[in-house]
């Protein structure tokens, strides 16, 4: 039952006020993809112990998805952040670096 | 034998007298009694059996951790099973009964499988039953079912209530004992505010029974002082009869309130679940008594010394006249003293220790006890009761050195901190070597949110179990949780507790040391589920090496008590077998709840009409009013059809139809999905969502329209009107507007936010109502207003706003069951004054409403896919013939890249096509089309499969639609569908449009 804070409306959102929406920061590929990107995109995901990057929503309320970093062992969270991006922001990775020196997921770190 | 002492009793109020049965025998106790309490009193010590061995179990314990007394509670509406008797509080007309016994608890058939035990191993479940094959289901499933179970599931529905609390806390203390007492005063001080819960009726915990003094006062006065204190603070809140369930993500944690169960005439809900947000949780949750490991522990009379010292100072109830004790460590001569005070014999105490105990054991000596050291038990003697025990030295393998009679044991193998609440939400563990137990580590505690830690143990929960060390660390955790929840502490001395030297204990894992096979088999760890130490070793034996992998084979911990008093003592035997330290085998995982929880209480108030809400169309009050008989589609509920007076749902869908196709019917579609999307790119947008090009639909027209998921399968489906250059309507399926909805938003916000585009879900501001049948246009026409709906007005696939009488309409001309069809829709206000007006207008056509199986018959007449019948979320739109709604000019559509997949592109994909029985027949729902030949599982090979299949009114006769390989090529093909029965029936491949194939009907 986590809380999360949602970067949208500020509200300090209840578990069952969101919907867990998977990986964050997948890159889509269309249909001049070749068959291992498309496979990658469609099916591998991250599966970390320790510093993730998620898409949740705040679903049940205003509605807008958005980016959390947290880490699945610790539970903390290090920010939620805009979905309109294509990478956490600076801030939040230097609060998991400090927590986390050496982290890295997918090609950020 | 056990019985009713003159003395003692602090809980009682012995003015007051109760009556209560057990196994239908009247017994007698008082207010303040537990029903372990009382039953002892009653000499009725045997209070059920186990649950595979069927031996007879007594009273282990006197609080949660009892394994043994469970009984089936209350009858009827009130009836519950496995409530343990040390944990429920007598109250006057109590009935209960014993569990897992047949015929009854004196004499018990089941008892044979004791008998039989060594044929009934560690994993037994695993090893037998497995031939021959039939034997399973005529022999070995029927026994297995008679005797297997705890209790009896109740029949009747629950007749009490039950809520759910929601609470926000500074700080959360769980356990009322000395040590909680001082968290909660701490952080109460600190302008804190608290809440402080206890799962038993008492404050203090066991600090009364095992005495002392604090800062000079009789520890008990020094509880009654501190909770007067506490209850005139505002900013702390107290609740006994209150357990913490569970601890969980971010300050999560979980209250399981009993608010009724000691006083069933009470008002109010049985149960009360507080959910609660704290910043910081304080674990005073004490420690738990370990048996000891011999053999004929599980005897009843052999208790918990700790237990056998409550129920006399507590409930002035002995457990026996001759109490041997036996233990590891110094406490245990607090229960041998308490007996002698309470004029019970003591005819040895049998400490393990090879020197012997502390200044507890000199006193001991000094007051004439006889103390044994070095030796233990080689075995209690007795059946249904202790007769007697065998003595032998510790350090041996079980020699006889005397036998002494006795009608009790009370045993001590040290205690273990009650990390449970610690370890849920992932606190870690230390090897306190002099204590021999698992205690909280406080450098990993579990962490927040912000990643500092929200947990904090105090008292025996942290390891110290001495009056003085846990009033002082209890104290010191509520400064440390109100700091951490942001208020300024000032140290304040804590009181100071007597304290007695005490000797270390020596662990003792098994009894003697070197018990031999014959002994080990009769040295029980988990009493509930009949887990010996023989089995543990056995696991080990067979390659058992996890902790976590001998538990689910050997059972060990997995019965209601979830392993309270067995897991220590089990996992020290298998770190003896694979012979490696105690913090190498580890713990298993701890899992809330603490205590099972009732799953009322989990359920709340929701039941009946407010476990989910109802959707209602503005038309809903009409259709319940007219005898429709519903089905649920999502939230709402619609109606499958309106039978009238006895007429049975087929009939009344036979004549739905009929009527429909023959002159004019009406559909509620008020429930299908509508969202508007709107913005300069919105054509684009939505040739990304659906397969279809939907910008190059001109103002004023429909199209039916696909969508895939990436993955490239069919998701939803719906009629797209073009509203002007920027907007559209789309429609969707009843259940998917939600769904429909949060996909679109999750591409505009997450994939291109750049483009612009909004939606809007308007699904519920608008009734829309289906007018349907060749005397649709008539009855409309009739009702006036300015709307010209004629067929050159008005052309299938276009839509227009306007006047029809004096509604503010949008008609949709579009068809799902081949009729001539108008879709209205009316703001939502207007939906109900529309229904009523076209039931008039429609009167001389003898108008009437069909329901969803009217309207799925009619568009499986029509050869109409359905998502959800067609589709299983494994159909791409190829496989359903439907390449046409496939735009081939787009680059780019959601599942286009999927549907170019091998798989997605071969031959051999089922396909669809429409299915004819030679006989008439309708073919059963879910049938397979059987192929030649079995597979690896000696099942015939399938080579296709129905979707949608029904009694067609029209063509009086069975049709069906359904996947098949090679679909619409296997076009003349006698193939064979599977029934329940065994048989098949014979059916020819047709094309699945079974009526009015060239769509003249819709289009006039």
């Amino acid at each position: 039952m986590l809380t999360l804070q949602c970067p949208y409306c500020g509200v300090w959102a209840e578990e069952t006020e969101l919907h867990a929406e998977g990986e964050a920061h997948l890159k889509r590929f269309g249909p001049d993809s070749d068959d291992a990107d498309f496979e990658s995109y469609l099916f591998m995901r991250e599966n970390p112990k320790g510093v993730h990057l998620e898409r949740w929503r705040h679903a049940s309320g205003c509605g807008k998805f958005f980016h959390a970093a947290r880490s699945t062992t610790t539970l903390e969270v290090f920010g939620t952040y805009s979905a309109q991006t294509l990478e956490p922001p600076q801030d939040i990775k230097d609060k998991i670096s400090a927590k986390i020196p050496n982290w890295s997921w997918r090609e950020f770190s | 034998m056990s019985t009713r002492l003159t003395t003692g009793g602090r809980l009682l109020n012995k003015a007051k007298q109760v009556t209560f049965s057990f196994n239908g025998k009247q017994f007698t106790g008082f207010e303040g009694d537990t029903l372990a309490s009382a039953l002892l009193a009653n000499d009725q010590m045997m209070m059920g059996r186990s649950f595979k061995y069927h031996r007879p179990r007594g009273v282990v314990a006197s609080g949660a951790e009892e394994p043994n007394a469970l009984v089936n509670m209350g009858q009827g509406g009130k009836f519950e099973p496995n409530q343990r008797a040390t944990t429920t509080e007598l109250f006057d007309g109590l009935t209960c009964t014993s569990q897992n016994h047949w015929p009854s608890l004196e004499f018990d058939v089941g008892v044979v499988n004791n008998y039989v035990a060594r044929a009934l191993p560690a994993g037994f479940y695993y090893k037998t039953f497995m031939a021959p094959a039939a034997a399973w289901k005529h022999v070995f499933e029927p026994i297995v079912r008679h005797s297997a179970g705890l209790g009896k599931a109740p029949k009747d529905r629950d007749a009490d209530r039950y809520e759910h609390f929601y609470a926000f806390f500074d700080v959360v203390v769980v356990g009322g004992g000395v040590a909680g007492l001082m968290a909660a005063k701490a952080a109460g001080q600190a302008g804190a505010k608290v809440l402080l819960m206890e799962q038993t009726a008492h404050w203090g915990g066991r600090a009364p029974v095992d005495g002392g003094k604090v800062d000079g006062v009789k520890v008990d006065d020094f509880i009654d002082a501190t909770v007067a204190e506490l209850e005139a603070m505002d900013n702390v809140t107290l609740r006994n009869r209150m357990m913490g369930a569970g601890v969980y993500d971010h300050g999560y944690i979980l209250g399981y309130e009993r608010l009724t169960d000691h006083a069933p005439l009470l008002d109010g809900p049985r149960h009360r679940l507080w959910r609660i947000r704290a910043k910081q949780i304080v674990t005073a949750t004490g420690a738990i008594e370990r048996p000891l490991s011999f053999a004929g522990n599980d005897i009843p009379g052999v208790m918990l010394a700790s237990a056998m010292r409550d129920y006399i100072v507590n409930y002035g109830t002995s457990s026996g006249d001759r109490v041997v004790v036996v233990a590891n460590n110094d406490d245990a001569y607090r229960t041998a003293f308490t007996l002698k005070i309470h004029g019970l014999e003591v005819p040895v105490i049998l400490d393990a220790r090879p020197n012997g105990g502390g200044a507890l054991a000199d006193a001991a000596r000094e007051q004439g006890f006889r103390v044994e050291n070095g030796k233990g038990i080689a075995k209690v003697k007795g059946g249904k009761r202790v007769t007697g025990v065998a003595i032998c030295a510790q350090a041996g393998e079980g020699a006889v050195l005397e036998e002494i009679a006795c009608d009790a044991v009370a045993m001590s193998g040290g205690w273990s901190p009650v990390v449970h609440l610690w370890s849920h939400c992932g606190g870690k563990l230390i090897w306190d070597e002099a204590q021999a137990h698992f205690r909280p580590d406080p450098d990993r505690a579990p962490t927040s949110h912000d990643g500092n830690a929200f947990v904090v143990t105090a008292g025996s929960a942290s390891g110290p179990l001495k009056l003085g060390d846990v009033l002082v660390d209890g104290q010191k955790a509520g400064e440390v949780a109100a700091e951490a929840a942001g208020f300024a502490v000032t140290s304040a001395e804590a009181p100071k507790g007597e304290v007695h030297d005490e000797a270390p204990l020596v662990p003792c894992w098994m009894m003697p040391q070197g018990a031999g096979p014959k002994l080990r088999m009769k040295a029980w760890l988990d009493y509930q589920n009949d887990v010996k130490v023989s089995d543990v070793k056995l696991a080990a034996q067979e390659g058992y090496e996890s902790v976590e992998h001998t538990k689910r084979y050997t059972t060990l911990g997995m019965a209601t008590d979830q392993g309270k008093l067995s897991n220590i003592n089990g996992l020290a035997v298998l770190s003896d077998a694979l012979n490696q330290p105690i913090p190498a085998t580890g713990t298993t995982t701890f899992r809330p709840p603490y205590t099972p929880i009732s799953m009322g209480a989990i359920a709340g108030e929701a039941r009946d009409e407010v476990f989910q809400p109802l959707r209602r169309t503005t038309i809903h009050d009409w259709h319940e009013a007219n005898g429709a008989f519903f089905e649920p589609v999502g939230h709402w509920r619609r109606p499958y059809c309106f039978p009238r007076g006895r007429e049975s749902h087929a009939d009344a869908v036979k004549r739905e139809i009929n009527q429909t196709r023959e002159s004019v019917g009406l559909l509620d579609a008020s429930t299908l999905g509508k969202i508007i999307v709107k913005g300069p790119n919105a054509g684009k947008f939505l040739n990304m969502m659906y397969t279809n090009m939907m910008s190059t639909l001109k103002v004023g027209k429909c199209r039916y329209g696909l969508m895939c998921n990436e993955n490239g399968f069919l998701m939803d489906d719906g009629v797209v009107a073009r509203i002007d250059e920027d907007t559209f309507l789309c429609h969707t399926t009843t259940g998917g507007a939600e769904r429909i909805h949060g996909w679109m938003e999750d591409w505009l916000q997450c994939e291109w936010w750049d483009w612009q585009v909004y939606t809007a879900n308007v699904t519920e501001q608008y009734a829309q109502i289906a007018v349907v049948g060749p005397n649709a246009r008539k009855v409309i026409e009739k009702l006036g207003g300015e709307m010209d709906v004629s067929k050159e007005g008005l052309a299938f696939m276009e839509w227009k706003d306007g006047k029809i009488g004096d509604f503010d309409a949008r008609a949709y001309r579009i068809s799902f069951s081949g009729e001539l069809s108008y879709e209205i829709a009316v703001p939502a206000s207007q939906g109900r004054a529309f229904w009523d007006a076209l039931l008039e207008a429609g009167a001389e056509f003898n108008i009437m409403p069909y329901g969803t199986e009217a309207l799925h018959v009619m568009r499986a007449e029509k050869g109409f896919i359905m998502i959800g019948d067609e589709t299983d979320g494994t159909v791409i739109p190829q496989d359903l013939n439907m390449q046409w709604a496939i735009s081939k000019k787009k680059e780019d559509f959601l599942g286009k890249r999927a549907q170019m997949r091998d798989h997605m592109a071969s031959e051999d994909r089922w396909k669809l096509a429409g299915f004819e029985t030679e006989d008439g027949s309708v073919i059963p729902d879910g049938a397979y089309i059987v192929d030649h030949g079995t597979n690896a599982n000696g099942q015939r090979n399938t080579q296709g499969r129905v979707t949608s299949t029904y009694y067609s009114p029209t063509l009086d006769r069975g049709i069906a639609m359904g996947l098949i390989h090679g679909g619409m090529k296997r076009l003349g093909d006698v193939v064979e569908f599977n029934k329940v029965d065994g048989s098949t029936v014979k059916a020819k491949v047709v094309d699945p449009v079974f009526y009015d194939k060239d769509g003249e009907k819709q289009n006039v």
